[in-house]
């Protein structure tokens, strides 16, 4: 196990450098810089000061400078300065990440709260009306863009209670604190929650097929025992895998939920970032969810070997 | 029992002649919540072009003069003096001389003087040491030799020539005066300056927050106690957030018409506008390589815009035709209906004017067997793509195949400004309602923003000549004369003024939306909230 998990950290290195050739090369294929868009702003071009604040920024240096630069400031914890801000990266950076850490932790935990149970009911109650029912809530879910469902949100708040939960740094009132991130984490959890119980629903459906279920229900064993003592605990495999895999592409929904619900979080500033081709801004940012993703996928092998002790990684 | 009630209707009767009356007297206090529509680049009003900085940033700065805040149309008559005292012309109007504002201080407590009137001027001229990063506006003081001073509070610009609407330009939002000792690159990201209200925090895609100056130079302004602008990029979540009452007003004049009209559903007591915002939407065209070369495609495309279906289909009829200068009302140099109504393309009948231009496109080769292909670029934004689609859809009366050619900012200028586009969809925004800024700025040989390189000479003559003349009368007609040249040379061509609303609370107050120029009216000093 041990030599395992050496192996993969190294492998996940190696992965981590690759990523971050691919990100700083695909940023400076993409025609525009930084200067264009601000003298574009400004709606004239000085090529004489143009030259000058690319020098200044070093983007006229070869590729090869910048990348080594780049690595060399993130082994020393320098993440450089924003190009539009001229504020330290790690400044603009840092305080965004508790912000849409809170919120995806909640999406995802919302989509599990909710995905699983619900998944469990309805494979339960195969067939039944209540099986019907949540398989459309689960099907609207799959389907409803989470910008859209936001937006409905929002609409519905204001039409209802008169306010919205949009972001605000210093909420008044414990109410308010929760539904600033709840409802935008409802909202972009609900597709994954909806994932989360079809998986469930089918993989629990294969389970209680099983000879062990019906051994156990043969020996006495209750119903809520049978199905989560014994069959969910067996079906739980696949769904841990679609959590890990959903934990990773959140941060798709992310930017559009943050911009629904104007939270200042780091989905949101990396749309931004990349309007302006904020390098520093970018390719940080995109190697920290490079590394959160790798690290998910991670975790996520070494609970398959926590959950179900067939599994085992030998050397 | 009846006396009780009796006094309470009494009572109930008497608040509201009580709540006019207070209404009238503004009041001390509140933070003005305002969302904003984007986040902006810097906080240097001198390094940008769009009013995304002027509004949130203008409260912090003084000009040398000012348009009066409370009057909506910008023009010579209502420019006041700021932290100029006084000003005046020398007898051959080569000299403008200003008498500075004594005992004014800079947020960071340092005092205001004749030396930095001067830095800032050099640094927009370009000759001081120290540089802008972008210098946006920097042919507006072509005529400036230089600024010299003349003690503390003397401050002098020394022109080649005569330019009375040097007062305009100086009158504008884009013209703060910035403190010397303070560095370019500090004004951008935390500027000083010696405005109503100080700087407290730029937090880039998320807020802005400016507080009080209790040293204000103006005793007992500004009413607020500050001003908070959250940036919010969904247009759609901005205006909820205004309906739902967490917003005191919304980003001035960015509510479209549909919108408004939405908003005003919703909220029934919010107060909105809809006024001129001095942006033409315009036609820039390649006029150094085929097809557009030819003189004679160049009119047939003039011909064939139908103005009022642009105006109905995206405004509701809520904009304006007219040439280069903003038509009236709210603009004040733009030529008459009658004289605009005789250029080719401006008269009423759009069936005549597309025969002819068919006849003119024959005449060039094109008919309905051999259509002209071409790529109508421009730039990725909704109101410069809803208006690039209807002039595709109005060129097809005269032969020519348009296909929309959508342009990421980041690489419209650059595309623009290496031709490489046959047409393109664009949009003009005037800081001030003058032709030196649009004629100078657009449309003379070698300026940075003239995008079609057109020039000629003998309008640039004309040029000159109107920019000297002292006699408003004379001057108009110089005006017109140019405009309708320019119009007639389809130099770029004009599709139409666009409009656009401002909402805010009932209770906030003195709020004033300038009719021709959306860049100048943001200083907010007697703005205050009534509740």
């Amino acid at each position: 196990m041990f030599a395992y998990i050496v192996r993969r950290l190294a492998l996940m290195f190696v992965t981590l450098i690759g990523i971050s050739i691919i990100i700083f090369v695909l940023l400076r294929v993409v025609p525009g810089n930084i200067v264009d868009i601000l003298f574009d702003a400004a709606g004239f071009v000085d090529p004489a000061d143009k030259a000058n604040l690319e020098k200044e920024l070093g983007l006229s240096d070869p590729i090869v400078v910048q990348y080594f630069r780049w690595i060399g400031g993130l082994l020393h914890g320098d993440l450089g300065y924003s190009y539009v801000s001229e504020k330290p990266a790690l400044q603009e950076i840092l305080p965004r990440i508790p912000i849409t850490a809170r919120l995806a932790g909640l999406a995802l935990l919302f989509s599990a709260a909710i995905g699983i149970p619900l998944g469990v009911i309805s494979a339960v109650h195969q067939g039944t009306r209540l099986d019907y029912a949540l398989r459309i809530v689960s099907l609207s879910g799959l389907s409803l863009p989470s910008f859209w469902l936001g937006l409905l949100i929002l609409m519905a708040s204001v039409s209802m209670f008169g306010t919205m939960p949009i972001f605000n740094p210093n909420p008044k009132t414990w109410t308010e604190a929760i539904a600033i991130y709840a409802v935008p984490a409802m909202a972009v959890g609900f597709r994954s929650a909806a994932l989360t119980m079809r998986i469930t629903r089918s993989s629990m459906l294969e389970i209680l097929r099983q000879d062990f279920i019906r051994t156990a229900r043969a020996k006495g064993a209750s119903e809520n025992s049978v199905n989560y003592r014994h069959a969910l605990k067996n079906a739980i495999l696949p769904v841990i895998t679609v959590i890990g895999i959903e934990a990773a592409f959140l941060i798709g929904g992310l930017i559009v939920t943050e911009t629904v619900f104007n939270i200042p979080g780091i989905a949101r500033f990396l749309v931004e970032a990349l309007r302006w081709r904020d390098y520093p801004i970018v390719q940080n940012l995109v190697m920290l969810i490079a590394v959160v993703v790798v690290f998910a996928n991670f975790t996520v092998d070494l609970l398959y070997a926590a959950i179900d002790p067939r599994i085992r990684y030998g050397d | 029992m009846r006396s009780v009630r009796t006094l309470a209707v009494a009572a109930l009767l008497l608040l509201p002649a009580y709540h006019v009356a207070s209404a009238g007297e503004p009041k001390q206090g509140g933070i003005l919540k305002v969302y904003h529509r984007d986040s902006p680049a810097s906080a240097s009003i001198h390094e940008e072009a769009t009013y995304s900085v002027n509004i949130p940033f203008m409260p912090v700065f003084n000009n040398l003069v000012i348009y009066k805040q409370d009057v909506p149309q910008n023009s010579m008559e209502s420019i006041v003096p700021d932290l100029a005292e006084s000003w005046a012309w020398s007898g051959d109007k080569k000299k403008l001389t200003f008498k500075l504002r004594q005992g004014v201080k800079w947020h960071d407590g340092k005092p205001f003087t004749a030396a930095d009137v001067k830095c800032t001027f050099d640094m927009l001229m370009g000759k001081s040491q120290q540089k802008f990063r972008k210098n946006p506006r920097k042919s507006w003081y072509d005529e400036v030799v230089d600024v010299t001073t003349s003690g503390d509070f003397e401050a002098s610009f020394n022109l080649k020539r005569p330019q009375p609407a040097l007062l305009a330009l100086l009158a504008s939002g884009y013209t703060p005066v910035y403190p010397c000792h303070v560095s370019a690159g500090d004004m951008r990201t935390k500027p000083t300056g010696t405005g109503p209200f100080k700087f407290v925090e730029f937090k880039a895609n998320e807020s802005i927050k400016l507080t009080r100056n209790p040293d204000y130079w103006k005793k007992g302004l500004p009413y607020l106690d500050g001003m908070e602008f959250t940036i919010i990029t969904n247009r759609s979540t901005a205006i909820l957030g205004f309906i739902s009452g967490q917003f005191d007003m919304t980003f001035p004049t960015e509510v479209s018409i549909p919108l408004l009209k939405d908003v005003k559903k919703q909220s029934p007591n919010a107060v909105c506008v809809v006024e001129p915002i001095n942006v033409s939407t315009n036609i820039i065209v390649n006029s150094s390589s085929p097809p557009f070369d030819s003189l004679d495609i160049r009119r047939a495309m003039a011909l064939a815009i139908d103005r009022k279906a642009f105006i109905s289909i995206l405004f509701e009829g809520q904009a304006d035709i007219g040439g280069t200068m903003l038509p009236a009302p709210g603009g004040l140099w733009a030529m008459p209906k009658e004289m605009l109504e005789t250029i080719p393309g401006y008269g009423p009948d759009i069936n005549a004017n597309r025969e002819e231009a068919r006849k003119l496109m024959q005449k060039a080769g094109f008919g309905p067997d051999k259509r002209l292909a071409v790529k109508v670029a421009t730039r990725n934004i909704p109101i410069y793509r809803d208006p690039a689609i209807i002039l595709i859809d109005q060129l097809k009366s005269i032969y020519i195949d348009g296909e929309l050619d959508v342009v990421e900012t980041a690489n419209w200028f650059s595309k623009v400004a290496r031709k490489d586009y046959a047409l393109g969809l664009n949009l003009t925004g005037n800081a001030v309602d003058d032709p030196d800024q649009s004629f100078y700025e657009n449309y003379s040989c070698g300026s940075e923003r003239n995008y079609t390189n057109y020039c000629n000479k003998d309008i640039e003559k004309l040029f000159g000549e109107q920019s000297q003349e002292t006699d408003v009368a004379k001057r108009k007609k110089i005006v017109w004369e140019i405009d309708k040249k320019l119009q007639e040379d389809v130099a770029r061509p004009i599709i139409y003024h666009g409009r656009s609303g401002s909402c805010w609370q009932p209770y906030v107050k003195g709020i004033t939306i300038m009719v021709n120029s959306s860049y100048n009216g943001y200083r907010y000093e007697d703005v205050w909230m009534d509740k």
